[in-house]
């Protein structure tokens, strides 16, 4: 088996990654294209494992069987609603896996270069001696060429990675420098990153925005210590300046996220996302991995597009999002006039009887409050007697792209009926009953009649346009954003205090 | 407190304020109830029957006037019952205030508290307590009925074995709440029903009810329905004009007219001319629903009903919900009812006269020694959605001019992009060795690629989406796998630890987005 195959079996890796993306347009593709995926990984692993540089099969062998059976643990025990942290906690280990590959390929060009370094000085002095008119060699002399003998032996036996980097020139060296500390610098911001990220979406750390004292400043002084580090280390090659670069980078990490509040996960998940992808493809440039550097990519799109997606669906700009908080309002807040009404379980089940078409929009309340089966269950009741029962899903819904759905999914909601908000919107003027379950921001008219909001102008879910809306939730509080919801003070709209699940626990005993 | 009914001493009234139900209902709110003897006995309920749910039936109206704090009736109250107010009394009745100066007065100078239910501001949270609507949705049903009643023909065509029968053909002029309950029996009775109004906006809920809208060759600018509390406006003379002459067209062909337009405080506009009911078939009936207000028909008598010369039957009764009291009674009592529970936040049986509540303050007539009336206009104004803004029609060129528009700015923008992107590569290439350009060149090809697939993706699957580059992104075991043949003890350390790391990503990634995909359903 020569490199041909491998570079043959990486072209069939990209092409399968790239339909298996590329299938996830609808969800009868996608339970093919996650195939494809499988197929690619595990050509790509199979022929990186028979290709050149791969070799210890006794020991990555094991390791990949184990990490598996850990991984198939985790991925089968995860609950739906846990979703965002798994998601979040892998990304972690990928970027901290792209970290230590790229300090390997720092060890390594330093172990090539001290080799090439040695025979360099040593030739001049062996050509001195081979080429002496004293016609004899001195006892030293003999070892000293036997030792540059057997240097150059080992240099010409250097095979894969190593090999590679013996062909470079200066130049060359220059660039992987900088492709490896950028590795290294994406994986290290992603793993810290990842980890807040994880720690917030599980509740571990708070989900409040919370800064240091320094708030930018900070992360920018990072950054400038980073860029400092690399012109240190380009000149210097020592590895130093490569560590110091690593924990500015764990600490931008920590910082950035921890400056970001819970609900706007989506976006950050998604960058995080992004980010391994680009650690990953900046880790392919210093290998000389083309497949490394086209999945990169791919994921690294992937993620900058979703996180596109999860901003313009917040106008906002990401800016604004990665650096925390709301753009500035430009005036005073409109009042809200009007009080709440609360509503009884009794009240909701008569109007659901009432009602021919029906829509839902759930929210992260809904996944905190772990409701997805009371909702799938109280829309099988009602779809059974021949109402017309939709979901509406804004692009923000919880804490992860898509998230959402897969909980409705998980609570088996046939996905036809899940819609999203451009597709549903114009049909509220023609539903009878609307149910807010556990969200707040996203179903806020202010956005659209209050050019002071500070949510002025991010698309809405128009749900106050039924003729009837009823608005599950716990209490009286604000949403995320802490802004007042002109929606509940609205002549149709009725609060439905309490648990979402527990709401909808007696609303179901009142249906049947 | 106590809450009281009297008899209705208007003569002919047989509606009563407070049934049975409607008793038990205020006794949940924590009041007494009190009904004069024989008050409910045009509607149909025995003084038993107030008894068995728990009311006190007193003898005489003088009685009950003084024993209650709460008086709740139909009709406008006469100067006798007036004087029967005292000071902190509430009434709760008709009133009309607008044409009923002295009985403010009256009621202002005793002191008392008087809700009229005509004053009911038309805001959907008042919709239970709004008595004119539940009042005329009656007179709107009781008029096809007296129709019918009067009509020698079906309503409903039948081809039967003695011959064919056609479908009567009704016209409902006005499509108030009476309007709409005058379409929605006639339609059922299955007579073809043509409907008209001066609002435009309300064809959709004609047509949803199942008439046919007749529409005006005419265009004038419509004072906006929602800002007039939901009633018609007085028309220009040439809408009028248009207006009859479409009647005039109409009137031969219709066997059945039911007239109920009018206009807030006016007397009742004239639709139906002499000319139009001289028109009219031989056998015809028209039920002037407006009567008390001088009627929309030429010819009307109110109170009466009169044959014409040519043999058509106009009906100008005025009291049709009363004429199916027993359902104008528990429609009006549960108007009452829910009046008073607004009244009576805390379910305790003591009146909260709130004035800052928009419906209560509206409703408010006199309070505390003071005429309230006219209302401040309610802060809740909107009922209806203001009409879309019409976006006018491009013709054909500015529809083209505007896609080539488009087009140019695209493509001026796409040009641009290229064109950067571009120089920035070029001036990458003359820098950067030949070996790094090989592998640039692959990354570019593969972003551009990425961007368009995953454009494509549905967002519904951008959960699985994140999982699966999650799991393809854990490719960086390619290049700890390259590193681990590697000599130095650091490397392979190092190298191990990636490999075991993406080991649980590639397995964990795939299978939790398997997971995720197998949920997705069709139903």
């Amino acid at each position: 088996m020569d490199f041909g195959f491998t570079t043959a079996a990486y072209v069939v890796a990209a092409v399968l990654f790239i339909l298996s993306l590329g299938g996830l347009s609808n969800q009868e593709s996608a339970k093919r294209a996650v195939w494809y995926g499988i197929v690619g990984m595990a050509l790509a692993v199979f022929a990186t494992l028979i290709g050149p540089g791969a070799g210890l099969w006794w020991l990555s062998v094991p390791l990949i069987v184990a990490g598996g059976a850990i991984g198939y643990q985790l991925a089968s025990k995860v609950e739906m609603t846990q979703m965002p942290e798994l998601v979040a906690g892998m990304h972690a280990l990928v970027g901290l896996a792209a970290v230590f590959v790229g300090f390997n390929a720092h060890f390594e060009l330093a172990n090539v270069l001290a080799l090439k370094g040695a025979i360099v000085t040593l030739l001049p002095e062996v050509a001195g001696i081979l080429t002496s008119p004293k016609g004899f060699v001195w006892p030293a002399e003999l070892a000293l060429v036997a030792e540059t003998k057997a240097l150059v032996e080992e240099y010409k036996s250097l095979d894969g990675f190593a090999a590679l980097l013996a062909k470079k020139d200066a130049v060359e060296v220059g660039i992987l420098r900088i492709e490896a500390s950028l590795g290294i610098w994406i994986g290290a911001v992603t793993f810290t990153g990842s980890v807040i990220a994880y720690g917030k979406l599980s509740g571990r750390v708070t989900s409040a925005a919370e800064k240091l004292p320094g708030g930018h400043m900070l992360n920018a002084g990072a950054a400038a210590i980073s860029v400092l580090c690399l012109i240190w280390y380009m000149n210097s090659a020592s590895l130093l300046p490569l560590l110091i670069l690593t924990i500015a980078a764990l600490f931008i990490g920590y910082h950035l996220i921890m400056g970001i509040g819970g609900a706007d996960m989506p976006v950050v998940v998604s960058m995080l996302n992004s980010y391994s992808g680009w650690a990953a493809a900046a880790i392919g440039f210093s290998l000389g991995n083309d497949l490394l550097i086209v999945v990169g990519a791919l994921v690294g799109s992937s993620g900058a597009i979703l996180s596109y997606i999860m901003c313009k669906a917040m106008n906002r700009s990401f800016v604004s999002v990665i650096l925390g908080g709301f753009g500035g309002a430009s005036g005073p807040a409109m009042e809200v006039e009007g009080e709440q009404i609360a509503i009884e379980a009794d009240g909701v089940a008569a109007a659901l009887e009432d009602a021919d078409s029906v829509v839902i929009i759930p929210g992260y309340g809904m996944a905190v409050a772990q409701a997805q089966q009371n909702v799938a269950e109280l829309t099988r009741r009602l779809r059974a007697k021949g109402k017309n029962v939709r979901f509406a899903i804004h692009p923000v819904a919880g804490r992860l792209p898509g998230h959402m759905n897969v909980l409705l999914a998980e609570a088996k909601v046939p996905y036809d009926i899940v819609l999203e908000m451009d597709e549903i919107n114009d049909d509220f003027p023609d539903t009878d009953v609307a149910i807010v379950i556990g969200s707040n921001d996203i179903v806020n008219p202010a956005a659209q009649e209050d050019p002071n909001s500070p949510i002025a102008g991010m698309p809405v879910l128009e749900c106050w346009k039924a003729k009837q809306v009823f608005v599950s939730k716990r209490g009286q509080g604000t949403g995320y954003s802490g802004i007042e919801n002109p929606l509940f003070f609205k002549e149709n709209t009725r609060m439905f205090y309490g648990d979402a699940k527990a709401s909808l626990d007696k609303l179901l005993t009142m249906i049947d | 407190m106590k809450i009281g009914t009297p008899k209705e001493v208007f003569e002919g009234e047989n509606r009563v304020a407070m049934t049975p139900d409607s008793a038990k209902q205020l006794q949940k709110l924590g009041y007494d109830c009190a009904i004069e003897s024989g008050a409910g006995a045009g509607a149909g309920f025995s003084d038993a029957a107030y008894e068995a749910a728990g009311v006190e039936v007193v003898k005489t109206a003088a009685g009950l006037w003084k024993e209650v704090d709460i008086v709740a009736k139909v009709r406008q109250p006469n100067a006798t019952e007036l004087k029967r107010l005292t000071k902190g009394k509430t009434l709760i009745s008709f009133f009309n205030p607008a044409g009923n100066e002295e009985g403010m007065e009256a009621a202002k100078a005793k002191g008392a508290n008087v809700i009229a239910m005509e004053m009911v501001p038309r805001i959907s949270r008042a919709q239970k307590m709004d008595a004119l609507s539940s009042m005329a949705n009656i007179a709107g049903y009781r008029a096809v009925i007296e129709a019918g009643n009067n009509f020698g023909r079906f309503f409903t065509g039948q081809v039967t074995a003695a011959g064919k029968v056609p479908p009567a053909k009704v016209l409902v002029v006005g499509a108030g709440v009476a309007g709409l309950a005058a379409i929605g029996t006639s339609t059922s009775l299955g007579a073809i029903t043509y409907a008209f109004d001066v609002r435009p906006e309300v064809a959709e809920q004609v047509e949803s009810m199942g008439a046919e809208f007749v529409y005006l060759d005419f265009e004038e600018e419509q004072a906006d329905g929602a800002a007039t509390g939901g009633y018609a406006s007085v028309q220009s003379d040439e809408f009028r004009e248009a207006q009859l002459a479409k009647f005039r067209e109409l009137a031969p062909e219709v066997d059945i007219v039911i007239t109920t337009a009018l206009i807030p405080n006016r007397a009742a506009p004239i639709l139906w001319t002499k000319d139009m009911v001289e028109a009219m078939k031989p056998g015809s009936v028209i039920v002037d629903l407006a009567a008390e207000r001088g009627g929309n028909v030429e010819g009307t008598v109110a109170d009466e009903k009169v044959v014409t010369d040519n043999g058509v039957t106009i009906v100008g009764y005025t009291d049709f919900p009363s004429r199916m009291a027993a359902q104008s009674s528990s429609l009006y009592a549960t108007n009452i009812r829910h009046m008073m529970s607004d009244l009576t936040p805390e379910k305790d049986g003591q009146v909260n006269h709130d004035m800052e509540d928009d419906v209560i303050r509206g409703a408010t007539v006199t309070f505390e020694g003071e005429i309230t009336f006219p209302p401040p206009p309610p802060k809740v104004q909107a009922i209806a959605a203001k009409p879309k803004e019409v976006v006018p029609e491009l013709t054909p060129e500015e529809k083209r001019a505007a896609e080539v528009a488009a087009f140019k700015a695209q493509t001026k923008q796409q040009v641009t992009l290229l064109g950067v992107g571009g120089a920035l590569l070029l001036l990458v290439g003359l820098v950067a060795p030949a070996s790094f350009m090989q592998h640039f060149i692959v990354f570019v090809l593969a972003c551009f690629v990425g961007f368009q697939v995953i454009w494509g993706v549905a967002h519904s699957l951008h959960t699985p989406l994140m999982a699966v580059t999650n799991a393809i992104s854990s490719i960086i075991i390619l290049g700890a796998l390259m590193q681990i043949g590697s000599g130095s003890f650091l490397v392979i350390l190092l190298a191990a630890l990636s490999v075991f790391m993406a080991g649980i990503n590639i397995f964990g990634g795939f299978l939790v987005t398997r997971r995720m995909l197998a949920m997705f359903q069709k139903s």
